[in-house]
């Protein structure tokens, strides 16, 4: 047996292995195969001003991965505030460049690219994040660097950073709100169903110490594990313990929500009896469990489509005049949208966009005509929202069924979990020691 | 008397489930002993087809799209076969015999096979046909030469690089056109949404419970197809030649059979079995490029306790874990609500409740299913009915 490795062998093996990696290459989807000189990342501004002078902005979120599919349409949205902001003359006579970069879906990544933007590229501030996760991996980078990031997504507060700008809801813009309104509406026995980890278990643990506050009760409660799509044993808990209908409060996410809805209207739990409050899906997501199977169910957000302002529908029409007619807008979305022309509002009081300090304190009170509605940047650098209770109709969108008369300000530490009640947080108080957590 | 009957109903729903996505798999891993981890993707290539099935039918109008399941069962069984055959022909019929090998290539498929339906467009597959053509003619003609053994690495070493080549080309000048409707995904990453016809939503009420039809038609479709792959294994020739060649190799070879034919046979017949069932979850679960990956280790786990080469055995088995996994859950949230609702407010009893409710959750039971798994496999290695005689292998 010689194992001889001769020219033929050497010729046959690597025409194969050279032919598949062009062919791999060419399998690309056109929009990552660019050419190999330019860096893959940047992305050259829609129209640089002849001065040529621009102010450098990273995009941090994942491009693939199992992540991609929902922060791609946020990475969309920031682009379109971008263009639009270029468009309309820059940002202090500057045209925006951003740099987009791939945080993979991986948190080790997110952390690692946050690092390459803020020391190689210069950026002055970054967008990016969807997952808790990532958020928490870049979050000692951020601080280390002493640098700036916007975060556009729904979460479980519990956080105050100094160079985080939350633009999405805090639970007590979203979850709380909505058991609220249930209460009111629609009952006072909750079953809660969530996935198998740490968002919602702390949504569920702030809903039951609320309940208990507010006179309704808990009947039961259970967790699915990601991916799990046997939901027969939970419907008959459901049925044993709200044999006359009730309300059901879900927290799941991903696949377990399209197997949640089909069998629990195939099992009969009907939304005039049984009506399902979510709070992860958004109307990409009814898209992909299927409209007739949500038809008549709520969900809590701060912005909906269908959400009637005037910044609203010009949101929608540069949307859909950007990407395509058949996509739809979501919560996620619209704080990714507005939180650039936050910054973009922050850095004009300034007069700077270099100076982080400066910027960072100009933004706290900026106020801003969103789709949402008034939306105003609090010392705790989480923004104002209105919220909202929508109601799936037959065409996939949301019916506006409650909504708050004006902006909640935001709480990022929870008033109702005993660890962090009497806690607040306010980056423009002086005199108290830590003002990311102080007492009251 | 109706909370008996509806467990029982339950259980055995879920336990159609378990084994309808692990009937191909007790004839791939338990018949032919090839652990086969694209299992899972040939359920989620069913899937697909049928709603691709489905969108074709939405075109027909009313009263043709509720009969489109009817149509999109035999496709994914065509399709996921195919698919079978062609995983056969060109990796596993290398790989027998060596379980570790066919583990970690059959794995690879599957990764492929995900990334495929992430990224298939119109540009790729013509790609693909354009490569698939241009190696597979001349190779065939090649093949038909009487100096084919002389010639052949010389051949595959000019073809491929060519075929390759062109195929690339061609990729990237469809590509370079930017026409929307050929580079964009047919399905991208996103999950797609598979409606069930009317007729299979809502359900048949009993008593005080709701039989959902979907659930019924599962159940149904199991049946039939347990009974076809029975009648198929045990009356039909291929049949007889398929069980002659999993007891015993050489001696079927040298009495004639094919056993190559036979090996790609039941290996798309297990595939094609997949698809079905593929076909069947996209009534309760979501269709997306991991819809697999939710079913594959209840597949195996199934086909493990049952005993490996047993059909029978792995019918028992699915139903066994489908009702103790529904009773450990309803049983101890039942007691746990009998319990709190005769509550005398005595400590004792009120932790009592919550170490049933502790159990009464879906995760805490899966974990005393795999514990009860683990336990019985201690006093039964080789499952429920081990194989036996001279064909087993020690």
């Amino acid at each position: 047996m010689s194992n001889r490795f001769d020219r033929r062998k050497f010729l046959l093996y690597g025409g194969a292995t050279l032919g598949s990696s062009i062919f791999l290459k060419a399998c690309q989807s056109p929009d990552t195969a660019t050419p190999p000189e330019t860096d893959p990342g940047t992305e050259t501004p829609p129209d640089t001003t002849a001065t040529g002078d621009t102010i450098k902005v990273g995009i941090l979120h994942s491009l693939s991965g199992t992540m991609a599919i929902s922060e791609t349409t946020v990475v969309d949205a920031e682009n379109l505030a971008i263009k639009e902001i270029n468009a309309a003359g820059g940002v202090l006579g500057k045209q925006i460049e951003a740099v987009t970069e791939d945080g993979a879906s991986d948190w080790p990544t997110f952390a690692e690219k946050a690092r390459k933007l803020i020391d190689q590229d210069e950026v002055v501030t970054i967008f990016g994040c969807w997952t808790s996760a990532s958020r928490k991996a870049v979050l000692p980078v951020f601080e280390e660097k002493n640098h700036m990031l916007w975060y556009p997504v729904q979460y479980e507060g519990q956080e105050c950073s100094k160079n985080i700008f939350y633009t999405g809801a805090a639970p007590n813009q979203q979850i709380e709100p909505a058991v609220d309104w249930l209460l009111e509406n629609k009952g006072k026995e909750f079953f809660l169903v969530g996935s198998d980890y740490v968002f919602p278990r702390t949504a569920n643990n702030i809903i039951k110490e609320q309940l208990k506050a507010n006179g309704g009760t808990t009947v039961g409660e259970d967790y699915l594990p990601l991916g799990n799509t046997e939901v027969t044993p939970i419907i008959t808990k459901i049925k044993q313990a709200l044999p006359n209908g009730g309300v059901i409060f879900n927290s799941l996410n991903g696949d377990s929500n399209v197997a949640f809805f089909k069998q629990i209207q195939a099992a009969g739990l009907t939304p005039d009896k049984y009506p399902v409050m979510s709070v992860s899906v958004a109307e990409e997501e009814v898209r992909q469990i299927g409209t007739e199977y949500l038809v008549g169910h709520y969900a809590a957000w701060n912005y909906f489509q269908t959400v009637d302002t005037p910044a609203n529908t010009k949101f929608v029409e540069a949307f859909k005049a950007e990407y395509g007619d058949d996509r739809v807008t979501n919560d996620p979305m619209e704080a990714a949208y507005i939180m650039v022309y936050l910054w973009k509002q922050a850095v004009e009081k300034a007069g700077t966009a270099d100076d982080l300090e400066a910027v960072r304190a100009a933004a706290v009170g900026q106020t801003l005509e969103a789709p949402e509605g008034t939306v105003t940047m609090s010392g705790n650098h989480h923004i104002s929202k209105t919220v909202r209770i929508g109601e799936v109709r037959d065409d996939g969108l949301f019916d506006v069924v409650s909504s708050t008369d004006g902006p909640i300000d935001p709480i990022p530490w929870n008033q109702y979990v005993p660890e962090t009640k009497g806690y607040a947080c306010d980056w423009t108080k002086t005199d108290v020691d830590n003002p990311g957590k102080y007492k009251i | 008397m109706s909370i008996f009957l509806e467990g029982l109903f339950n259980g055995i729903s879920i336990g159609s489930v378990l084994l309808i996505s692990a009937l191909g798999l007790a004839i791939v891993f338990g018949l032919m002993g090839v652990i086969n981890l694209a299992h899972g993707e040939l359920m989620m290539l069913g899937a697909y087809t049928t709603f691709v099935v489905q969108n074709i039918f939405k075109g027909f109008g009313e009263p043709w799209f509720d009969f489109y399941i009817l149509a999109a069962i035999p496709f994914a069984f065509l399709v996921a076969g195919l698919a079978g055959l062609a995983l056969e022909k060109s990796v596993i019929r290398y790989l027998y015999g060596r379980p570790l090998e066919t583990l970690l290539a059959t794995w690879g498929v599957s990764l492929i096979l995900q990334q495929l339906v992430r990224s298939i467009s119109s540009s790729l597959s013509i790609s693909i046909a354009i490569f698939c053509l241009l190696w597979f003619t001349p190779l065939f003609f090649l093949s038909r030469r009487s100096n084919w053994q002389q010639i052949k690495s010389w051949a595959i070493a000019i073809i491929l690089p060519i075929s390759l080549g062109v195929a690339t080309l061609t990729g990237i000048l469809i590509n370079n056109t930017e026409n929307k409707s050929l580079t964009r995904p047919w399905f991208s990453a996103r999950n797609v949404d598979v409606t069930a016809p009317s007729w299979l939503r809502g359900g048949f009420a009993f008593e005080n419970f709701q039989l959902p039809y979907a659930r019924l038609f599962i159940i149904g479709l199991t049946i039939i197809c347990v009974i076809a792959t029975y009648w198929f294994l045990n009356k039909s020739t291929w049949g007889l030649r398929i069980r002659a060649v999993t007891q015993n190799r050489e001696m079927s070879s040298c009495l004639g059979i094919p056993t190559g034919k036979v090996d790609a046979l039941t290996f798309a017949l297990g595939s094609g079995l997949a698809g079905i069932a593929g076909c069947a979850i996209s009534f309760l679960g979501s269709v997306g490029p991991n819809t697999g990956q939710n079913y594959i280790v209840d597949a195996f786990m199934v086909v493990v306790v049952g005993g490996v080469g047993n059909l029978f055995g792995t019918i028992i088995s699915a139903l066994a874990i489908g009702i103790i996994n529904y009773i450990i859950i309803v049983g101890s949230s039942s007691l746990a609500f009998s319990l709190s609702a005769s509550n005398s407010g005595d400590l004792g009893f009120i932790n009592l409740v919550d170490f049933f409710n502790f159990f009464a959750t879906t995760s805490m039971a899966k974990v005393l299913v795999f514990a009860l798994i683990i336990a019985f496999l201690q006093i039964k290695p080789a499952g429920i009915f081990p194989q036996k005689g001279r064909g087993v292998e020690l």
